[in-house]
């Protein structure tokens, strides 16, 4: 069904002896929109410089279409790039801008064709009418439209998208989101799309790919990497998860806090330690007596279609979404049915994420005033 | 009261600096207007000075020379010191600041010094292949020229590297341009304002010199300053008068154009002016 494209093998990169990228293997199908996502520096800008050509992995080969381009310069590549700061060319107008690699082509492409694809670009990023203005006098948004549409005047089989909004503000963001989505479609290519933002990976995507440090942690569709994390990094990454230790005693029996519960995972050794990750959301309250753990309100916050809860189960605390409002101090019981629990091997992210003790009303606000403040120092933000 | 009395003082002091700085070119200048040879007396106004300037056929011979040596010299020193300043660009930081400074002691170094070893380099390289005194000429003024004016050049062309996005290049071999054609169409836009400063500075330093062209020009070429020079050795004449004050005007209109355009192009790249440098 879906043709494979692009393939990395084996591909490794390291600057001055740091390894960046540690044994890739990944391969992108045609007209698939594919995200990588992971935090800053886990190497998504150098996975997509390699698949444009800027950079010669230290080991491993790059096939395009079963033919291995290691060598072949980015401009014989059928694959163009929207780069993290557009990097359009300041001296030329948006025509030009866009304009420019038609006016590179052997055999020339005459005035004529080069205004008809230049318009019908300009049209599907609906920036008609700019084609005389300076591009330093636009705003990010736009700025952000002339490069793609400067990458798709090319008719490329691959687009690579460089966190494109990262400098946009949150309506616009979304609103590029499903614009972006919509000429992926129109055009019927492969995007490979860089971010960092989870939800922006999930709404769009076809495929997500989680890395972390140089290697991949997961692959697998938006529904995959939500409701099936293969560890607790991931886990932890996309979306809100309780994780906490267990023990699978049998085929879906999972034991937390001394307890047995009823789950639908099985293939464990019998007694095999185990991550547990149960989401917010798949916790329903009921009253302690009949609760399968019964746990005290520590903190509350509302957060307009539901509350987060915090619970304190035995001194380890859950994030519980719930529509019912539970006062601080008030002692509740939970249930959990057997699709709630989602059972992982150990790795070497266990222990390290899924503990909401430290969780306060003001987090969300910090790491986003982190976000911003990082933009801001990557010069990203619009003036 | 008193802070009146501070800002006269301080205006006064300003006064008394340009005319320090500046009393004897204008003496000069209105010398040259004088209508007899006399230095010290006003004898009513003349262009005849000027006049006799171009019937001086050594005077003219030695004005092409400066000439084609300033234009040829900061044409070869721009393709040069520009392409220096691409290869310090993309070096390793670790290696780029030290050997920035290696190629800019040149700069600050006394003239004398820079004479005096080019002349020394160029004779025995000529006497090692078979030449005697004859091989000063031409061709080692300016060679010794392109050699001071390639780090004027750089100082000019750098700081235009730096500002420029490192995607630029990237987008340009993304779209299909060779690295040639990238920094055709892409690099040397965005840096010709500091190439052509860096020409302007290149072709005032030439024009200006007299120290390094009076150890390199050997016996049978001579610049407008080395001619200027050997005048005031044999005869006193206004003709020198005349002749500074060309040397001068065209030299001071060179510096405000090119301070004229570092003002125009955004402060942040501003080489200052190749006297600053220089002093
Ligand atoms: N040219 C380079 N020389 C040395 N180190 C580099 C180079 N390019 C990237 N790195 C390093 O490689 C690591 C991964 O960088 P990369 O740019 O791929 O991260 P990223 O996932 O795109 O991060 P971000 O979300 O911040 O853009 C970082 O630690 C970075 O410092
Ligand atoms: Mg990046």
């Amino acid at each position: 069904m879906a043709k494979e494209l692009i393939r990395l093998s084996h591909v490794s990169m390291a600057f001055d002896g740091e390894v960046v990228l540690d044994d890739m293997n990944i391969y992108f199908n045609d007209k698939e929109f594919l995200t990588l996502l992971g935090p800053s520096g886990c190497g998504k800008t150098t996975t997509l410089r390699i698949v444009g050509g800027f950079l010669t992995p230290t080991s491993g080969d790059v096939f395009f279409d079963g033919v291995r381009i290691n060598d072949v310069p980015p401009s014989k590549r059928q694959v163009n790039t929207v780069f993290q700061r557009y990097a359009l060319f300041p001296h030329l107008n948006v025509y030009e801008n866009v304009a420019f690699g038609l006016r590179l082509q052997r055999p020339k492409i005459s005035e004529k064709e080069t205004a008809a694809r230049v318009g019908e670009m300009l049209e599907t990023v609906s920036l008609r009418g700019f084609e005389h203005r300076t591009v330093t006098s636009l705003s990010g948004g736009q700025q952000q439209r002339v490069a793609i549409a400067r990458a798709l005047v090319m008719r490329p089989k691959v687009l690579l998208l460089d966190e494109p909004l990262g400098a946009l503000d949150m309506r616009l963001r979304k609103d590029m989101q499903q614009e972006l989505k919509r000429i992926q479609q129109q055009m019927e290519i492969t995007f490979i799309y860089v971010t960092h933002d989870q939800e922006e990976a999930l709404a769009m995507s076809d495929t997500v790919v989680v890395m972390n440090a140089g290697k991949i942690q997961q692959i697998g569709s938006p529904e995959d990497i939500y409701n099936e994390p293969k560890n607790a990094f991931v886990a932890d990454f996309i979306g809100e998860s309780n994780i906490v230790d267990g023990i699978m005693r049998a085929d879906e029996v999972v034991e937390i806090f001394g307890r047995k519960f009823r789950c639908v995972d099985k293939g464990f050794a019998p007694d095999e330690e185990v991550d547990v990750v149960i989401r917010p959301e798949d916790v329903d309250i009921v009253p302690p007596e009949k609760g399968l753990l019964i746990g005290t309100v520590t903190s509350v916050t509302f957060k307009g279609m539901h509350y987060d809860i915090i619970v304190d189960f035995y001194g380890f605390k859950w994030l519980i979404e719930t529509t019912d409002f539970c006062p601080v101090g008030e002692r509740i019981g939970i249930d959990i049915v057997p699709e709630g629990f989602h059972i992982m091997k150990k790795s070497i992210y266990s222990g390290m994420f899924g503990d909401y003790s430290s969780y306060s009303e003001e987090y969300d606000e910090i790491s986003d005033a982190e976000y911003v403040e990082e933009a801001a120092n990557d010069g990203e933000v619009p003036e | 009261m008193t802070g009146k009395k501070v800002r006269f003082g301080e205006k006064l002091l300003v006064v008394l600096l340009f005319v320090f700085l500046y009393a004897p070119i204008l003496v000069l200048i209105v010398f040259s207007f004088n209508a007899t040879k006399s230095r010290a007396v006003w004898t009513g106004f003349t262009f005849k000075w000027y006049g006799e300037l171009f019937s001086d056929a050594t005077l003219m011979s030695s004005l092409y020379t400066t000439l084609g040596v300033a234009v040829l010299s900061s044409l070869i020193a721009t393709v040069a010191g520009t392409l220096a300043a691409m290869a310090f660009y993309n070096m390793k930081k670790r290696w780029r600041t030290p050997l920035l400074t290696i190629s800019n002691i040149p700069v600050v170094n006394a003239d004398i010094i820079t004479g005096v070893s080019l002349s020394l380099l160029f004779v025995s390289v000529g006497k090692f292949l078979g030449h005697e005194y004859g091989f000063l000429g031409f061709g080692t003024l300016l060679l010794a020229h392109i050699s001071f004016n390639i780090p004027y050049v750089v100082l000019s062309v750098m700081p235009k590297f730096r500002q420029l996005d490192n995607n630029l290049v990237d987008a340009a071999e993304d779209l299909g341009c060779t690295p040639a054609q990238a920094f055709t169409k892409v690099v040397l836009p965005q840096i010709m304002p500091g190439v052509v400063s860096g020409m302007l500075i290149a072709f005032t330093m030439s024009v200006d010199d007299f120290v390094i062209s009076y150890f390199t020009a050997g016996t049978t070429t001579q610049t407008l300053s080395m001619y200027i020079y050997a005048m005031t050795r044999m005869r006193v004449s206004p003709k020198i008068n005349a002749i500074s004050t060309l040397l001068f005007t065209v030299v001071l209109a060179l510096l405000i154009i090119i301070n004229f355009r570092n003002n125009k192009n955004d402060g942040a790249a501003k080489p200052v002016t190749a006297k600053e440098i220089k002093q």
